[in-house]
């Protein structure tokens, strides 16, 4: 049975997670033992090097991937023993995402790249709030470009307002700048930020950049596949 | 409700965005090149039908030798009929004291009801159509007669107490075929002059015919009324039941626009694989994200069957019109050929045409579209993961299914769509195998050989399934198209010999056995070919084993018919040239004592015979009993006096018999039809040589259907080529990205793509080449019972052909990628 959430307990919970992979030299751990919280509204780093296992925590916390052991919930419900389909559900309209390589659909204009997660809810006339949240995100004039017809940063607000648009509980942000030049990336950030804020969203923010860490709540390290609290 | 309305959203971006631009297309030509091909036949074999119906002169003929009864053509007149009367009668014609016995045929002034009457002024004037029967007063005969009685146009003869101006030489009663037993030359008249001849009293032996046209539905209902109406005496005659040789020549026709249909239908499908592989990536992605934003398997396999079905619904009414369309302009280019414009097609093709869409699509693209719903979501952060790989089995037993589905319902012949689609399988196996091959040889040749070399060659190399899916794609197109070119040149030719120049247009039956050595000599003497004088015995079939036969046990109403009357039987030696035997064995000289029989397959289908029977026949009171030993299939449209059951001389050369042969006779030798029946009396002269016209003439038509419906597949195919390149555009696109940033030049990167599309091409060319002309034999001699020829150009034009047009086709993609700065090509995704 999967509940609703529940106020009083933490949107995501993650305990001894490991994930291991089996490759051609054997297995291979990625992550080892991690646990963490994200309580509602918090903001929370995960700081790492390339290939140290970031975006495959984040991903088995979306409840995208299957744990190799451990115990992760995702609004107070365990993901262990759901199926796919039922991991699913549990994401739809209360979880948002925004990617490095912004994700975007091509050949969907920007309007329908926001209003994909609406129609997903069920939500029956998608259009307006789609459009509003574009307007948001500073993108009214360019509802109805197609993602090839839009700068890096202009594609990664179009993610960021498709992401918000269904007023999620939580919100994971895989290196949301890794693809864009600083100056774009900060304004992404401040974007991020302050969209967060309005919804009251929490945010897992999986980077690289530290300065871009130093804005959260809390940060964490991952290293080695092993995840400590950054100091 | 949410989820159609989530697919109708879905499908109008899909419309919008041209995302699904090539399979549309591909689909569109597949089915307007299946339902042009329909309509067109449709159409065509209702013609050709109306055409074969002039040997009858009408739809149907009621025929008695007493008047028939009023009931039939008032029915005639209540379902809005055309009705003409003729009646038949042999007589004597007069001429100076010179007599001539005649088959006399008196005409109602609206006949013919379909055909024409075709005549001449003077013995070496062209030939004229005419719209009606001779006028009151008037006659018209054969130009037998006029060589018989020394006769030119103008003069007077007589006609029991009539006098008659004789003014035109009769050149073509499209009926005459029908009239099989003859007496003498036709002469035709008016019906209204028949009183005043006083030849005509209930006493006369005369054939009165009531000749009915008109709507084909109406026809079909005329028919359903009249069969059990019919009293003793009293026949109805039909197409399907005139001459063999009509009905064979009419089969054939069919059986090549089907095949020629058949062959588009190949095309289509492999085009729509191709297209379908581009269509599925992109989905790859939209189902991942769907998958992260929270939709489930069942939604987004619903949701994309809902589009896929709109797709269907939409290219295939497109492609129905446009088909319309194509058949239009074509049956206009045809009617004139058919004397008048094309009867409407059934609603048959329509249905085909919708049937093509939607089989072709839900066949192709449904295995890989279940793999959609199954994307991993992890694939937004991960893009090398993709869904589980489906089971090839199911990929290849859906296709298959779809296309022998296909294949079955246009052809229309189950022996003619499981050739095509052995040889198909053969060839995709051929194909599958070859690709492998190919990819594993590649690896060592890639290190040889220079860059640009190693460049093209990589590019087969880089994804095994893409190569695979391209030689497949490519050498079912090109099977299609040397498949159809075979049909063109080979079999259409071989078709058209099966009636030579100079076969035989003149039977002569009741001949005498004292009669059969003067007219050998006869022959030799007038310089007249002849194709063997054989012998001919009248009997029936009682007993199959030891079961008794009677037309009740049948429900197929030819074999009602068969059992109904006495079959031509007769004995041999050797056997006739145009025969073959398809099961068992011909006898030898030690074996021509045994009581054996050798059966007409279709005949011997048509009546449940099996080898190793034993059949029972009366012969005028003497049981005949004898063992099937072979089973032969007959060219009926060879002209030679054939027969469904020859037994050995032992079994049958006691009884008394006559004998039958044909012969060719030149236009301008009548004159020798009058020595012979000078000297032969007793022997009836049978000329055939309007029927064989008739066969002639849907021959040519037929043939030229075809190569029209040719032009429909070369464009089908021309699209799968597109197809084909397309489908590996993205590979290409992000090569040229990375190749044109590392300094590659522009005639770099279009050799390294020639060469590679031009080893595509040489090695699909090559095996399909090599399955087209293995299918192209066993069609000709296993469904058409042909000789096969082998074309070289098949050869050239297929291996080499396939490798140069594939190659240019593989240079004019990759061109705007080698135009344009690589860095719009990043941004532009």
């Amino acid at each position: 049975m999967i509940t609703d959430h529940n106020p009083e307990q933490p949107v995501v919970k993650a305990q001894n997670v490991t994930k291991q992979l089996q490759g051609p030299g054997g297995t291979l751990t990625i992550l080892e033992t991690a646990s963490l919280q994200l309580a509602e509204g918090e903001v929370t780093a995960i700081l790492g090097a390339s290939g140290s296992g970031k975006s495959t925590l984040l991903g088995l916390l979306a409840g995208l991937d299957e744990v190799t052991s451990g115990t992760i919930e995702l609004f107070g419900q365990s993901l262990s023993g759901l199926t796919e389909d039922q991991r699913a559900a549990l994401r739809a309209g209360k979880v948002g995402f925004v990617f490095q390589s912004f994700q975007l659909l091509p050949g969907m204009t920007a309007l329908e790249n926001v209003m994909l997660p609406l129609e997903l809810a069920g939500i029956r006339k998608p259009a307006a709030d789609a459009a509003h949240a574009l307007k948001q995100v500073g993108l009214s004039e360019r509802l109805h470009h197609y993602p090839g017809q839009l700068s890096g940063g202009e594609q990664q607000r179009v993610a960021i307002a498709r992401a918000f648009a269904s007023q999620p509980k939580v919100l994971f942000a895989d290196e949301p700048t890794g693809s864009l030049d600083q100056a774009t990336g900060s304004r992404i950030i401040d974007l991020l930020f302050e969209m967060r804020e309005q919804t009251g969203a929490a945010l897992l923010l999986v980077t690289h950049d530290e300065r871009l860490a130093a804005r959260c709540d809390h940060r964490l390290l991952i290293e080695k596949g092993r995840l400590e609290p950054l100091s | 409700m949410s989820q159609l309305i989530l697919a109708l959203r879905f499908f109008r971006r899909d419309l919008r965005s041209g995302e699904l631009r090539l399979l549309v297309l591909a689909l569109i030509i597949a089915v307007a090149a299946v339902s042009a091909v329909g309509f067109f036949t449709n159409r065509v074999e209702q013609a050709m039908t109306l055409q074969a119906n002039q040997v009858l002169a009408a739809d149907l003929v009621l025929s008695s030798n007493n008047p028939i009864p009023s009931a039939f053509e008032e029915q005639a007149n209540t379902l809005g009929l055309d009705i003409a009367h003729t009646l038949s009668f042999p007589s004597v014609i007069v001429h100076q004291d010179q007599t001539q016995l005649v088959e006399i045929k008196a005409v109602s002034q609206n006949y013919p009801l379909r055909g024409d009457l075709r005549v001449r002024s003077f013995a070496d004037a062209n030939e004229l159509t005419v719209k009606g029967p001779p006028g009151p007063g008037h006659i018209w005969g054969e130009a037998r007669l006029m060589a018989a009685l020394d006769l030119k146009p103008g003069a007077q003869v007589s006609l029991g107490e009539a006098d008659f101006l004789l003014d035109k030489i009769l050149s073509r009663d499209s009926a005459l075929g029908n009239n099989f037993f003859r007496l003498g030359p036709e002469v035709l008249i008016a019906l209204e002059d028949i009183p005043k001849t006083g030849l005509v009293t209930p006493a006369s032996r005369v054939r009165h015919r009531l000749l009915i046209a008109g709507n084909q539905e109406q026809v079909k209902s005329f028919q359903g009324w009249a069969t059990p109406r019919l009293t003793q005496g009293l026949r109805l005659e039909h197409l399907s039941n005139a001459r063999p040789e009509l009905r064979n020549a009419l089969d054939r026709g069919s059986r090549f626009l089907g095949l020629a249909a058949l062959v588009a239908v190949l095309v289509a499908g492999a085009t729509v694989a191709l297209s379908t592989r581009q269509f599925v990536e992109r989905q790859s992605d939209t189902s991942a994200i769907m998958r992260c934003l929270g939709a489930s398997q069942s939604l987004i396999f619903n949701v994309l069957l809902i589009r896929l079905l709109l797709l269907g619904l939409l290219a295939s009414l497109l492609g129905i019109a446009t088909g319309w369309l194509a058949q239009y302009f074509l049956a206009g280019l045809l009617s004139d050929w058919f004397g008048g414009e094309l009867p409407p097609p059934s609603l048959w093709p329509l249905l085909m045409g919708l049937g093509t869409g939607f089989i072709t699509l839900i066949g192709f693209t449904l295995p890989p579209a279940l793999r959609l719903g199954a994307v991993p979501p992890l694939r937004v952060l991960r893009r090398d993961l993709d869904a589980p790989p489906i089971s090839t089995w199911l990929l290849i037993l859906l296709s298959i299914g779809a296309m022998a589905l296909l294949m079955l319902v246009q052809a229309g012949d189950s022996t003619l769509a499981g050739w095509v689609l052995l040889g198909t399988l053969i060839t995709v196996s051929l194909l599958l195998l070859t690709a492998w091959l190919l990819v594993h040889t590649l690896s060592p040749l890639r290190h040889h050989g220079g860059a640009l070399w190693r460049q093209g060659l990589s590019g087969l190399a880089r994804s095994p399934s893409m190569t695979a899916l391209q030689l497949t794609g490519f050498g079912l197109g090109i099977l299609a198209l040397l498949l159809l070119s075979i049909i063109r040149m080979d079999l259409l030719s071989a078709w058209q010999k099966t009636i030579p120049d100079r076969a035989p247009n003149h039977f002569l039956i009741n001949i005498q056995p004292t009669d059969v050595s003067n007219l050998r000599t006869f022959f030799i003497e007038q310089q007249i070919e002849q194709a063997g004088i054989y012998p001919m015995l009248r009997a029936r079939l009682t007993h199959i084993n030891d079961r008794p036969v009677s037309p009740d046990q049948y429900l197929d109403e030819r074999a009602q018919r068969l059992v109904a009357r006495e079959f031509n039987l007769s004995w041999a030696d050797e056997m006739q040239d145009a025969n073959k035997i398809v099961a068992g064995f011909w006898w030898s000289d030690q074996q021509r004592a045994q009581p054996l029989f050798s059966v007409e397959v279709d005949i011997a289908n048509t009546l449940g015979i099996e080898l190793g029977d034993q059949l029972a026949f009366d012969l005028a009171g003497v049981p005949i009993l004898a063992r099937v030993s072979s089973f032969r299939r007959v060219h009926w449209d060879s002209f030679q006096p054939n027969f469904f059951v020859i037994g050995t001389p032992g079994l049958l050369e006691q009884h008394p018999a006559n004998f039958i042969t044909s012969f060719y006779l030149p236009p301008g030798q009548e004159s020798a039809l009058a020595s012979l029946v000078r000297q032969f009396p007793s022997i009836t002269i049978i000329d055939v040589s309007a029927i064989m016209q008739q066969v002639r003439e849907i021959m040519q038509r037929g043939s030229l259907a075809v190569e029209y419906v040719f032009l429909f597949t070369l464009a089908a195919g021309v699209l799968m080529l597109y197809a084909g390149i397309q489908a590996s555009r993205e590979h290409r696109r992000q090569e040229a990205i990375v190749l044109r940033t590392l300094g590659l030049q522009r005639k770099g990167l279009l050799t390294a793509a020639a060469i590679e599309f031009f080893t595509l091409g040489l090695l699909a060319g090559s095996l399909a080449t090599l399955c087209a002309n293995l299918t192209g034999w066993f069609i000709a001699t296993e469904v058409f019972g042909f000789q096969f020829n082998l074309n070289p150009w098949t050869l050239l034009v297929g291996i080499l052909g396939s490798g140069i047009a594939i190659g240019l086709a593989g240079i004019l993609a990759t061109w705007p990628l080698s135009i344009k700065p690589p860095l719009r090509m990043l941004q532009s995704g």
